[in-house]
């Protein structure tokens, strides 16, 4: 039997974090000047589930110039996900693309459960005429 | 531009590898197509069809996703859908061979049907357990000598000396026994499919008290709400010239039984793809010169073909939509941090 951590089951529970656990921070650029057009968020308790769908929906955004993750360390649950723009702050596209995926979730989601609804709909109908036959 | 669509579209299937894998349909990489996201068009290409589903498993087809999309579903299923499970185990007697670690980690992978959404996740392992956040179950079993044996079976020599799921007896705590009936929560193989925890000897006795929390496959694999869940995409067999005779039977052989039927037309036999969809992708036809040339096999890159199989806890159609509904969890925590810091 493992111990629990609480913090590592406590990813999706939906509860306010305080500042030592807050999800997200800005990796500072160190000496380098501030541009707000390329910036390194990072992400931390995510890894590739996030990383890659958010990374394909942001790639998709045409103002986006480059965008990327890396796992710093595998034993570390955070991700740096970098964002390069043609022009706008990063922090909108990178709003853009939370917001657009979660769109995508919302339709798949909206979809699959009518294609459920629709087929426990026919197998209960057909069920109902195979009973009449017999 | 038929070759750029298939690419786009197409994943290939080559003698010695894979061909256009990644996606690059992004803005900016072909000249004439508008690649940037567009929900709309997104929605009238987008489909799911649902091809089998029973108490325990489904398959379903994702049509019109990106793999990066379709990925994330598949690795939420498999680590992140919350789940009981028996986490802490009381030992007060265990005389049996079997060491009190090992019982514990075996009692630790059997599967609780109890709705994990009812429950709470345990804020501090070492806090008391409370009716919000764990079930509790006893197990206590003796082993004895059953006084009219005949013969060597042990099930005819022994009582209880097969200790299963069958014998874990469900505890309320608090109020747990008026919300719950009898049957909502137990393990998921309790009747004739129980599942073997130990075996006794008379004299031998297990005396445990078992407590289930709510957790994910991240943490522990114990947690995860699936036996599998996994995707493949659309196999595809396009025949560029016509195969009819001998070679069409060779063709047929190449294939699972069911991709290629033969056709007698005319008195001569001629292949034709029936269902693809059986195709085990083993690439068997590239390896005959006679026949190599005849044929390509693609597979459809945004078309997912999903199996997920529930190990028993929810059923598979409601662990698909758990899934979906933490990713979009996730994008909207980040996107209320992102405006408090405004």
């Amino acid at each position: 039997m493992t111990g629990v951590s609480v913090n590592a089951t406590g990813s999706n529970n939906g509860q306010n974090l305080d500042n030592e656990n807050r999800k997200i921070a800005i990796m500072p650029t160190l000496g380098i000047q501030e541009d707000e057009t390329a910036v390194t968020f990072v992400i931390n308790k995510e890894d590739h589930t996030l990383g890659n769908s958010l990374r394909y929906m942001i790639m998709k955004n045409p103002d986006t110039q480059f965008c990327g993750y890396s796992i710093p360390h595998p034993s570390e649950e955070k991700i740096n996900f970098r964002i390069q723009t043609e022009g706008k702050p990063a922090k909108d596209i990178f709003k853009k693309g939370l917001k657009d995926l979660n769109a995508v979730c919302e339709h798949v989601l909206r979809t699959f459960e009518s294609s459920i609804n629709e087929h426990k709909r026919r197998n209960q109908s057909a069920g109902i005429e195979n009973m009449d036959q017999s | 531009m038929e070759r750029i669509k298939e690419i786009r579209t197409r994943v290939e299937l080559k003698e010695h590898g894979l061909e256009n894998v990644h996606s690059t349909d992004f803005p900016g990489t072909y000249d004439g197509y508008d690649d940037s996201w567009n929900q709309e068009k997104f929605e009238k290409n987008f489909r799911v069809e649902i091809k089998r589903l029973t108490n325990d498993e489904l398959e379903f087809d994702m049509i019109g996703i990106d793999a990066a999309i379709a990925n994330a579903f598949r690795r939420i299923l498999l680590s992140e859908v919350p789940t009981m499970a028996i986490e802490k185990v009381h030992i007060y007697n265990n005389t049996s061979i079997i060491q009190d670690e090992v019982l514990a980690h075996r009692l630790g992978l059997i599967p609780i049907k109890a709705d994990p959404r009812l429950f709470q996740y345990k804020q501090n392992t070492e806090a008391e357990p409370t009716e919000e956040d764990t079930i509790q179950f006893e197990l206590k079993v003796k082993c004895t000598h059953n006084p009219k044996h005949s013969g060597t079976d042990p099930d005819d020599l022994y009582r209880d000396h097969k200790v299963t799921t069958k014998h874990m007896k469900w505890i309320p705590i608090g109020n747990q026994a008026n919300i719950f009936k009898e049957g909502d929560i137990r393990p998921v193989h309790d009747g004739d499919n129980s599942i073997l925890i130990a075996k006794l000897r008379p004299g031998q006795e297990l005396d445990l008290k078992l407590f289930c929390v709510k957790g994910i496959g991240q943490d522990h694999a114990k947690f995860s709400p699936v036996a599998t869940a996994s995707y493949r995409l659309l196999p595809e067999i396009t025949l560029l010239k016509p195969i009819t005779g001998q070679l069409a039977e060779k063709l047929q052989k190449c294939f699972a039984p069911g991709v290629i039927e033969i056709d007698n037309i005319d008195g001569e036999k001629k292949a034709r793809v029936a269902n693809p969809r059986k195709d085990t992708c083993s690439r068997e036809v590239l390896r005959h010169d006679d026949l190599k040339d005849l044929v390509k096999l693609t597979r459809v890159r945004d078309h997912f073909i999903f199996t997920v199989e529930s190990t028993g806890i929810l059923p598979p159609e409601v662990l698909v939509s758990q899934a979906i509904q933490i990713l979009m969890t996730k994008c909207r925590e980040i996107t209320r941090e992102l405006d408090e810091t405004e």
